[in-house]
């Protein structure tokens, strides 16, 4: 049986360079091996112990695969109802100014059901992050067709393909707020590759501190993969995001605020 | 001194909120309340208190907000009519399986549908029973003057921090509408933030290093963990029904028929009585001031001594299903309503009486 | 000249054999195990150990966390 191999002239305190922050919690994440649901939630993680604000932020969770989102991250959360995050955290930024508020959403949840509190909020320059996780699928409730679905991508509800004259184009949701004059910081992101995780977690990083800027919303969309939905191994799912969905979900920023 | 104002019952709950110390309104405008959104949006309150008022984008929204606000352990409340009422239910639901505090303030008017803009009563069932999914309450006081409009914005957040639920006002748009005169309250400072930590030691504020993370939720996916919660949920309710009824009871004490009416209906009855007594009928009024929990046990009682009792609402009867329940089939029970925005006279409500029991 | 030694220590049991990491690792270090942990998955070790520079790719990018990383220098 394999075991770690444990070189004890290396394996020492002083030494560590890496190690998962303890704000995420010891429970196992419930996603699916390769899901890129857990590297997102790691991110934001880091991102809040390295600006020493686990005292005053506020994570708000809808419904979705991470609706268990409040199980692993070691802050105070609210579970929202489906596509409603964004009208929670409205309130909660609104009544404690001083805290971070961030909402952790799917694309279903945010793009369909939650299209209008979306939105409105981004309209509005509610100070938050939002924090978008694109997998162009309903996970949780069994791979369906989204409004981010591919033209011609199977899902359980697209079961020949979308077809664009019947069920319509997928929306780009982020290049949308991207033209409203309420968000201030709008990027597109990845994290299956070491260096798009880091690239990832920089914006996240700067979402989170232009709270601070009171200039309104910054909105960072994850591309991501569902290898359960997309019926593929994580790495398969990864390369068919690169090859499939990259193209049509570019990564990089969308808006950036002038300097 | 006694501070004395001519008011709407909409401006009286919107001023109440500013006076109380309501650190968040977020509402969507629909008629027949409108006016309470305006007279905070005119009054400036986050200059007077500090207060948060934000118009939502839809009555859905604005719920959500409400959730979220409540969920911060804020004094948070929301306001609509009929219509609006019924996208909130949504929001109410995981409200009250998140057991979160706020108060919600439904200006009925007729329905079904877009109905009418016109005052109702028709929303009894969806207000008292529950209204979204799932077996919940919520405290539902009704308030018969434009005086308990602003009066029940304290009795109504009192009650929703004690048990932890969310309180409706359940009003018409006859009361939300008509002025009168209204003795308004001390300002009262709203809590600091340190109070409100203090106050609700389960509100996401933020975890600190002295105690584990709050969680906000209505979700549990181990059935029995939920059947827990259901039964935490309804011994709570049960409590609410020893301990927190409220009714008011006009010329009861030898009476041999009663009214039994709230909000406008009771108004009309009271007018009502006075004709019946000028007739040489023993006629008394009971007027439920919380309809859940419902005065049940003192309908019980008053069935003892009663030949008879007249639900008035104005609804094709809904009220009258606990009024029979309370009674156990003790005496005989009707009802006398009007729907469709319509206020029934003082002279036909006696009229139905004598038609049906005499 | 100096050169980087590094390690890393797999939770095995938290592992979920996604093989992620795998392609990540720039010198070709981890493989998924013949074996299963407790929950049946084919978990990630250090088959090459002697490669691992610590750069810690692997760790950003296991959706799981379960990867803890060393680095040392050492002289030649």
């Amino acid at each position: 049986m394999a075991e770690n191999v444990i070189n004890k002239d290396i394996v020492k305190e002083e030494n560590l360079v890496y190690k998962k922050t303890d704000l995420l919690t010891e429970k196992p994440l419930s996603y699916c091996p390769g899901c890129g649901h857990g590297t997102v939630h790691r991110l934001v993680m880091e991102v809040v112990e390295e600006l020493e604000a686990q005292d005053k932020t506020v994570g708000v969770a809808p419904v979705g695969c991470s609706v268990l989102a409040y199980e692993f991250m070691d802050i105070d959360m609210q579970q929202a109802a489906h596509g409603r995050a964004p009208a929670l955290a409205t309130a909660i930024k609104r009544l404690f100014p001083e805290n971070y508020v961030f909402t952790y959403q799917g694309d279903g949840d945010l793009a369909a059901i939650g299209t209008a509190e979306t939105i409105h909020a981004c309209n509005r320059g509610e100070n938050i992050t939002i924090i978008f996780v694109n997998n162009g699928i309903y996970g949780m409730t069994g791979g369906q067709m989204a409004p981010t679905t591919l033209p011609g991508m199977k899902s359980s509800t697209s079961p020949y393909g979308r077809e664009v004259h019947s069920m319509g184009a997928p929306m780009k949701i982020t290049e949308l707020v991207a033209e409203l004059p309420g968000t201030y910081y709008v990027t597109r992101q990845a994290v299956h590759t070491p260096a798009a995780a880091r690239k990832a977690k920089k914006a996240l990083k700067k979402a989170f501190e232009n709270q601070k800027l009171q200039k309104g919303l910054s909105f960072v969309e994850i591309v991501s993969n569902c290898n359960s939905g997309w019926k593929m191994t994580p790495v398969q799912a990864n390369q068919w995001m690169v090859d499939n969905m990259f193209p049509f979900y570019p990564l990089g920023d969308i808006k950036v605020p002038e300097e | 001194m006694k501070e004395l104002r001519l008011m709407k019952g909409n401006e009286a709950i919107a001023e109440a909120a500013i006076r109380a110390g309501v650190d968040g309104y977020f509402g969507y405008p629909i008629t027949p309340q409108s006016e309470v959104l305006e007279y905070l949006m005119l009054q400036k309150p986050e200059e007077r208190t500090g207060m948060v008022v934000l118009q939502a984008e839809s009555e859905v929204a604005a719920i959500n907000m409400v959730y979220g606000g409540a969920g911060a352990g804020k004094m948070i409340m929301t306001s609509s009519s009929s219509p609006g009422i019924s996208l909130k239910q949504e929001g109410i639901t995981y409200i009250a399986g998140a057991e979160l505090p706020c108060l919600i303030l439904n200006v009925v008017r007729g329905g079904p549908g877009l109905g009418t803009i016109q005052p109702a009563q028709s929303d009894y069932f969806q207000s008292v029973k529950g209204g979204g999914h799932g077996d919940y309450r919520m405290i539902v006081l009704a308030p018969f003057s434009v005086q308990e409009m602003y009066d029940f914005v304290e009795t109504g957040f009192d009650l929703a921090f004690k048990y932890r639920t969310p309180v409706m006002v359940l009003s018409d748009g006859a009361i939300g509408q008509m002025m009168e005169k209204v003795e308004v309250g001390e300002q009262k400072q709203r809590l600091s933030n340190e109070q409100v930590k203090e106050r609700c030691p389960w509100a996401t504020t933020g975890k600190d290093a002295n105690r584990e993370r709050n969680i906000i939720t209505s979700l549990d996916l181990d059935p029995q963990q939920q059947e827990d919660f259901n039964h935490h949920l309804q011994a709570k309710y049960k409590e609410i029904e020893e301990k927190e009824v409220r009714f008011e009871e006009i010329q009861t004490e030898d009476a041999e028929y009663i009214f039994v009416a709230y909000g406008t209906s009771s108004r009309i009855c009271q007018k009502s009585v006075q004709l019946a007594r000028a007739k040489g009928l023993k006629v008394g009024l009971l007027r439920p001031i919380t309809l859940f929990p419902f005065p049940s046990k003192r309908l019980l009682e008053l069935s003892k001594q009663v030949k008879g009792i007249l639900s008035v609402e104005m609804s094709a009867g809904q009220m009258i299903e606990d009024i029979k329940l309370a009674v156990e089939c003790n005496i005989p029970v009707e009802h006398f309503g009007r729907m469709g925005g319509i206020i029934p006279s003082p002279e036909e409500v006696v009229e139905a009486l004598e038609q049906k029991f005499l | 000249m100096a050169k980087v030694k590094g390690s890393i220590i797999v939770d095995i049991e938290k592992c979920k054999g996604c093989e992620v990491c795998v392609p990540s690792c720039p010198t070709d270090v981890i493989r998924l195990a013949e074996d299963v942990n407790g929950k049946g998955y084919h978990y990630a070790y250090m088959e090459n150990p002697d490669n691992c520079t610590g750069c810690a790719n692997c760790a950003i990018v296991c959706p799981d966390g379960v990867i803890t990383v060393y680095r040392k220098k050492v002289n030649k």
